[in-house]
C-alpha cells in the first residue's frame, strides 16, 4: 500500500463516517457541520486524483457557498433545531430495501462500465488538465451545448429569485 | 547559489540536501522539508503580527493626532509584546450552553484559514510554498474556511449578539466574494494562467494595475470588505452588536481572532501586491532573489498603508449602503469589465504589447467613467424626487412591513 492509497482510504473513511453522522446527528446544526466535513473529504479525494481544479471548486462552491447557505437556513429555523422524536422512520424496512436495491443497481452498472477497471495513470508534472477542461467546455465538439444550457438554467434561477425577492414599486409607496 | 544573493533559497537547498544525506527515502525528505517550511512560514507570519499591530496602532495614532503606543521600548515598539503576555495570563471563559466543540474550533480555524493563504504566495523567485496550477482559486476557496470559522464562533457562543454578528459578517463576506472573484478573473485572463507564480511572471513587462485599473480598484474594495475593516466594519458596530461574533471569547482565544484579523489584512495586501503590482518583480529581482522579497514587502506595505488610511479616515457604511455598493455597482461593473477585456484582448491580439496595454487601459477608464456618470445620475434623481426625510421614512416602513425578522 503506497502513500496515495493511505490518503485515499483515510479521506474515504472520514467522508463516509461524517456522511453517516449527517443523517444521525440530533442537532441540525451539527448535521450541517458534519456535511461540511463530508464535502471536504470529497475534495481530498479529488486531490488524490490529481484534479486540483475540482478539489478547489469543491471547497469554493460546496463548503464556501452551499454549506453556508444550508447553515443559514438551519439557523433561521431555530425553533425546530433539536429533534427530540424518534429518529427511525416507521417504514424503515421498505426504505432500506429500496435503498439497498438502488445501491446494488448502481454498483452493477459501474462494474459493467469499462472505465471502472481502468488503472490510474500518473499525469506528467507539467500536464495542465485545467486548459483541456476549459477548452472542452467552450469547443463545439466538446461540451459547449450542455455548458450553455446550464448557464441558461442558472440565469433563469437568478431571475426567478430576484422576482420573488424584489420589493414592488407600488408596495413601497403604499 | 551563494548565501548573499538568495539567503532563503540557500537555506532551503542546504536543508533539503542535509535531509537527503540522512539516507531517508526521497518521499519522506520531500514531506519533512514541506512540513518544516510550513512550520517556519506559519510561525514567522504569526510573529510578524506583533510588528503589524504596533505599526497599525502607531499609524492610526498619527492620523488621529496622537502619539500612539510610546511607553514600552523605543517608540513603543514592545507594546504588542506586553499586550501579548497579558493576554496569555487571562482566564478562559466558556459560556453556559456553548457548543464546546464549535466554540473551541472556531479561533483555530480562523487563524488557519489565513495562514493557508501564505502557502501559495510566491515570496521571491525561488521561495514559494506550492505552485498550484489553480492558485488564485485556492486563495478564494480558503476564504470559505474563514467564513466557516465565524459561523462556528457565532453559533457556538450561545449568544444572540454573537450569532447576529456572525450572520452579518458572513452575509458581507459572501456578497463581496462575487466581485472579488470576478475582478480576479481579469488578471487571470491577461496572464493566461490561474497559477499565482504564473501571474507574477506574466507581469514582467507591465503590472496589471496599469492594464486593468478598474479591476484593481474593484479587487481592492472587495478585499477591504473581506477583511471587515472600516468602512466595512459593520461586523463590530458596537452600538448595534456589542462586539460581533467574538463577544464571548476571552484570553488567547480572543487573541487568535485578533491575530487572524491583522494577519488577514496584511495577507490581503500581499495578494493585491502579487496579483496587480507584479509581486516580486522589479529591477534585478530575477538575478538576485532576495531583492524580489524586498520589492514584494515594499509593495505590500504600500497597499497595507492605504488600507490603514482607509480605516483611519472613512466612516462606517450602513448595511443597505454596503449591499447596494456591492450588488448595484461592483458586481455589474466587474461583469462588464470581464466582457470588455475579453473583446479588446481578442481584437488587439496581433498588436504589440504597448498598444494592447493602451487599449486595455482606455477600456478600463471608459468603464470607470461610465460607472461614475451613472452613479451621479441616480444620485441626482434620488435627491430631486425625494424630500430630505424620505429615505429615512422608507427604511422605517419597509422594516415594519417585514415584521421583526428584519
Amino acid at each position: 500500500m503506497n502513500g496515495l492509497q493511505v490518503v485515499f482510504l483515510l479521506a474515504a473513511l472520514v467522508s463516509l463516517f461524517s456522511a453517516a453522522m449527517v443523517v444521525s446527528a440530533r442537532r441540525m446544526m451539527h448535521a450541517a457541520l458534519w456535511l461540511v466535513l463530508t464535502l471536504m473529504g470529497v475534495a481530498v479525494i479529488f486531490v488524490t486524483l490529481q484534479s486540483s481544479f475540482f478539489a478547489v471548486v469543491q471547497v469554493l462552491v460546496y463548503v464556501g457557498a452551499i454549506a453556508i447557505l444550508i447553515i443559514f437556513s438551519v439557523m433561521l429555523t431555530r425553533r425546530v433545531m433539536e429533534d427530540h422524536g424518534d429518529q427511525i422512520l416507521p417504514g424503515w424496512r421498505a426504505a432500506g430495501l429500496v435503498a439497498g436495491l438502488l445501491f446494488a443497481i448502481i454498483v452493477g452498472f459501474l462494474a459493467l462500465w469499462q472505465g471502472f477497471t481502468t488503472m490510474l495513470v500518473e499525469l506528467p508534472a507539467d500536464a495542465d488538465n485545467l486548459l483541456d477542461l476549459g477548452q472542452a467546455l467552450v469547443s463545439p465538439q466538446g461540451y459547449a451545448l450542455p455548458f450553455e444550457l446550464a448557464s441558461v438554467l442558472l440565469v433563469a434561477a437568478l431571475i426567478g429569485a430576484i422576482t420573488i425577492a424584489v420589493d414592488r414599486k407600488e408596495d413601497q409607496h403604499g | 547559489m551563494d548565501f548573499l544573493r538568495d539567503p532563503f533559497g540557500f537555506v532551503i537547498q542546504e536543508y533539503t540536501g542535509w535531509l537527503g544525506g540522512l539516507g531517508l527515502p526521497a518521499v519522506w525528505v520531500d514531506i519533512i522539508a514541506k512540513l518544516t517550511g510550513a512550520l517556519v512560514l506559519a510561525t514567522g507570519a504569526m510573529l510578524f503580527v506583533v510588528f503589524l499591530i504596533w505599526y497599525e496602532r502607531k499609524l492610526i495614532g498619527r492620523i488621529q493626532d496622537r502619539f500612539g503606543p510610546n511607553r514600552v521600548g523605543p517608540w513603543g515598539i514592545f507594546q504588542p509584546v506586553a499586550d501579548m503576555l497579558k493576554i496569555f495570563t487571562k482566564e478562559y471563559i466558556t459560556p453556559i450552553g456553548a457548543d464546546k466543540f464549535a466554540y473551541n474550533l472556531a479561533p483555530i480555524l480562523a487563524v488557519a484559514a489565513v495562514l493557508l493563504l501564505w502557502s501559495v504566495l510566491p515570496l521571491s523567485v525561488t521561495v514559494v510554498g506550492t505552485d498550484l496550477n489553480v492558485g488564485l482559486l485556492f486563495l478564494v476557496a480558503v476564504g470559505g474556511l474563514g467564513e466557516m470559522s465565524y459561523i462556528l464562533a457565532g453559533w457556538g457562543s450561545n449568544n444572540k449578539y454573537a450569532l447576529l454578528g456572525a450572520f452579518r459578517l458572513v452575509a458581507q463576506l459572501i456578497s463581496y466574494e462575487v466581485p472579488l472573484v470576478l475582478s480576479a478573473l481579469v488578471p487571470v485572463m491577461l496572464a493566461g494562467t490561474l497559477s499565482v507564480n504564473g501571474i507574477v511572471q506574466a507581469q514582467e513587462s507591465v503590472w496589471f494595475i496599469v492594464a486593468a485599473p478598474a479591476a484593481a480598484l474593484i479587487f481592492f474594495i472587495a478585499s477591504i470588505a473581506e477583511i471587515g475593516r472600516s468602512p466595512f466594519d459593520l461586523i463590530e458596530a458596537e452600538s448595534e452588536l456589542v462586539a460581533g461574533y467574538n463577544i464571548e471569547y476571552s484570553g488567547l482565544k480572543f487573541g487568535m481572532f485578533f491575530v487572524a484579523e491583522f494577519l488577514h489584512a496584511f495577507t490581503v495586501s500581499m495578494i493585491f501586491a502579487t496579483v496587480f503590482l507584479g509581486g516580486w518583480q522589479g529591477p534585478g529581482a530575477a538575478e538576485i532573489p532576495v531583492l524580489g522579497f524586498v520589492y514584494l514587502m515594499l509593495k505590500t506595505f504600500v497597499v497595507y498603508f492605504v488600507t490603514i488610511l482607509f480605516r483611519g479616515t472613512l466612516p462606517r457604511f450602513r448595511i443597505d449602503q454596503m449591499m447596494n455598493l456591492n450588488w448595484k455597482v461592483l458586481t455589474p461593473l466587474s461583469l462588464a469589465l470581464i466582457m470588455a477585456m475579453a473583446i479588446v484582448g481578442g481584437l488587439t491580439r496581433e498588436l504589440p504589447v504597448f498598444w494592447q496595454v493602451i487599449a486595455f487601459l482606455l477600456v478600463n477608464l471608459l468603464l470607470l467613467g461610465a460607472t461614475d456618470q451613472l452613479m451621479r445620475l441616480s444620485q441626482s434623481r434620488k435627491t430631486k424626487s425625494n424630500l430630505p426625510m424620505q429615505p429615512l421614512r422608507k427604511v422605517l416602513t419597509t422594516s415594519t412591513k417585514h415584521g421583526a425578522g428584519e
